[in-house]
């Protein structure tokens, strides 16, 4: 027999009690574990370095396109500090079932643009010079077996070349990647200067769509507002769609989940503060007697206060660990089908730590006045009760 | 030699307004190696004067001087370390821990020294031997009765071999018999084992197993009868 082992028994007195509670800290646990989680789900991994952008597309159909000037234009702007351009491309590789987004951009504005996404510099400098060059989000180049250097061959649909070829043939001499797991993919990027050169003449200088960085988040929707004020009379009206805005209201709504989600782990962590300190008081005062005959044997005042705490803090580590397991597998189980429609449902290690770090802080503060008690105990009083 | 000497002790408890003197003027030595009965009626001081002599309580004023160590002024530490090497306890009521079994319970004292887990256990079975008990080392407490309780608390007493056991009615809970087999054990324990013993009883049938009885009476002792 250890220290240990001795108070391993004392909290299995009474065992219905200790079941109970054990139980009840299990639930808590496992509810703040799975709570946290799913709070996770929807929008830890909100980056607000993406509010700053703008999309600015044509007012009347997603098709139609703009005039490449209009950038200048939207540079004169108070409160716009860069402009890139994108367009639809189209087209099939290998078939129409393999479907990804194909965007001409200006190789290192659209980059500057998305600080987010990560390419090799050299990459980029080689997508820069080499007119037929794209590049490819690493996911995408990992799934078709892609390496630096193929001869990617795209067929056209809506663009063909001033020829009238329909192929278009692509050197991939790079790959990215996102450090942002929102915006994880965006396209196969093809350099615009050859797409310009190759595309019939008639449709020169026009473009899908514009994405502007404002210089103020907290003004993107004035910006937006001005900048579709500016072209309202033109021949190509815009319609720009405020992401900053868009995407503040979703974080505030995750922000609102993350709230009640606190409050609702507040009660639950408040009512088993309460049911675990009756349960340790309890637990106390039954034994009072025999931890005056610890202390008449010989153990110290600070050591019987040590098996009063150590109880209270074996009690709430086991139910929460037994809480935080069951978490875990079961999110390991459902973490399949939710991340299909909710991004990524990731217990994370900083959640388990949390737990234990919030179970142990349960167990100091419930056993720290019945340890106190035991501490004070007199052995000749306590003994005559 | 005197293993326990005490001289002008007093004890008084003070409850509010009211002060209550248990014990008065106590002068008394117990020879290394006594079997002192310590009789008197009820509340006449007999747990008080034996808590004082175990180290559990402290004295109003007085010294008490107890294998070889003077007692008064002690921090609650050190006296509880005291305690652990030199005092075995026996109560009336056994005192035992209800979720420890028979074996556990008497290897508690031992988790105050260093012995090994391995000699910690033969340690306690050896005790329970002594006691007769080596067959009932795995049954808690409920499960004996309460002469084999206190076998155990006998046990758990000597275990970590102290040189004086205080006995508070050790056989206050048991019939005629079992009392007698308890009362042969520690006549045992004091003249095979050379256990200094100090034990209160009503029992004037009790205090004949012992060399020597005391009487206490209003907090003062009365007389000697050898
Ligand atoms: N902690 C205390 N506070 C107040 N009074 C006490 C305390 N402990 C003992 N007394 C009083 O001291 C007196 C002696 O008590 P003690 O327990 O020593 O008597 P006793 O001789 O052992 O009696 P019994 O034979 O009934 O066990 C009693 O009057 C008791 O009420
Ligand atoms: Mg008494």
């Amino acid at each position: 027999m250890n220290a240990l082992s001795l108070i391993w028994a004392n909290l299995f007195r009474k065992k219905v009690r200790t079941f109970l509670t054990l139980f009840s800290i299990l639930v808590a646990f496992l509810l703040f574990t799975l709570l946290r989680t799913v709070a996770g789900a929807f929008g830890g991994d909100i980056d607000i370095a993406g509010v700053d952008r703008l999309q600015v597309s044509p007012k009347y159909s997603i098709i139609d396109l703009m005039p490449v000037t209009h950038m200048n234009e939207m540079r004169q702007l108070e409160g716009v500090e860069e402009v890139v351009h994108s367009t639809w491309f189209g087209g099939n590789y290998q078939g129409v079932n393999n479907f990804f987004p194909k965007f001409p951009v200006q190789p290192r504005a659209y980059f500057e643009m998305y600080p987010e996404f990560v390419i090799d510099p050299a990459q980029l400098d080689e997508f820069e010079r080499n007119r037929l060059g794209a590049v490819a989000p690493q996911l995408l180049a990992d799934n078709f077996g892609w390496q630096v250097g193929d001869r990617i061959p795209i067929e056209g649909d809506i663009w063909m070349q001033d020829d009238g070829s329909r192929l278009w043939e692509f050197e991939l001499v790079g790959t990215y990647t996102s450090t942002n797991e929102d915006n994880a993919f965006n396209g196969f990027l093809i350099n615009f200067d050859y797409f310009e050169e190759a595309r019939p003449d008639q449709t020169e200088g026009l473009v899908g769509w514009f994405i502007v960085r404002v210089t103020n988040p907290d003004e993107a929707a004035e910006v937006a507002a001005q900048i579709d004020e500016l072209f309202e009379n033109s021949m190509s009206p815009t319609r720009s769609a405020t992401e900053a805005e868009a995407l503040r209201q979703f974080a505030n709504q995750v922000g609102d989940i993350g709230l009640m989600m606190n409050g609702i782990l507040s009660a639950v962590f408040f009512t088993i503060l309460l049911l675990t300190a009756n349960t340790m008081t309890q637990a106390f005062r039954e034994r009072v007697p025999e931890l005056a005959v610890l202390k008449t044997l010989g153990f110290t005042d600070l050591s019987v206060a040590s098996i009063v705490l150590a109880e209270s803090l074996l009690l709430c580590i086991l139910g929460g660990a037994m809480g935080i397991g069951i978490a875990v597998v079961v999110s390991n189980a459902i973490s399949p089908q939710i991340a299909t429609f909710a991004g990524s449902f990731n217990l994370e290690t900083t959640t388990i730590l949390a737990g234990f770090a919030i179970a142990a802080l349960l167990g100091v503060v419930v056993g720290l006045s019945p340890a106190i008690s035991a501490r004070r105990l007199q052995i000749v009083e306590a003994l005559r009760k | 030699m005197a293993i326990v000497e005490l001289s002008n002790v007093a004890k008084k408890f003070t409850k509010g307004k009211e002060v209550v003197e248990v014990l008065d003027q106590i002068d008394l030595e117990v020879e290394d190696g006594d079997f002192l009965a310590l009789m008197g009626p009820s509340g006449s001081g007999k747990t008080t004067l034996l808590n004082l002599i175990g180290g559990i309580d402290q004295p109003t004023a007085g010294s008490i001087k107890v294998a070889g160590q003077e007692l008064n002024g002690l921090s609650s530490k050190k006296l509880a370390k005291w305690r652990s090497e030199n005092i075995g306890f026996i109560f009336q009521f056994y005192n035992l821990l209800p979720v420890l079994n028979a074996q556990r319970n008497v290897e508690l004292p031992l988790l105050l020294t260093k012995l090994s887990g391995k000699q910690r256990q033969n340690n306690a079975a050896v005790a329970l031997e002594i006691v007769g008990l080596a067959d009932r080392a795995k049954h808690k407490p409920g499960e004996l009765s309460g002469g084999q309780q206190q076998r155990v608390a006998i046990a758990r007493a000597i275990v970590a071999d102290p040189k004086i056991l205080v006995c508070d009615e050790p056989t206050g809970d048991l019939d005629r018999d079992t009392a007698d087999e308890i009362l042969s054990l520690l006549e045992l324990l004091n003249t095979e084992h050379g256990k200094t013993i100090i034990m209160v009883t009503h029992d004037p049938k009790a205090a004949t197993h012992a060399k020597h009885t005391l009487h206490l009476d209003k907090g003062r002792l009365v007389q000697e009868v050898a």
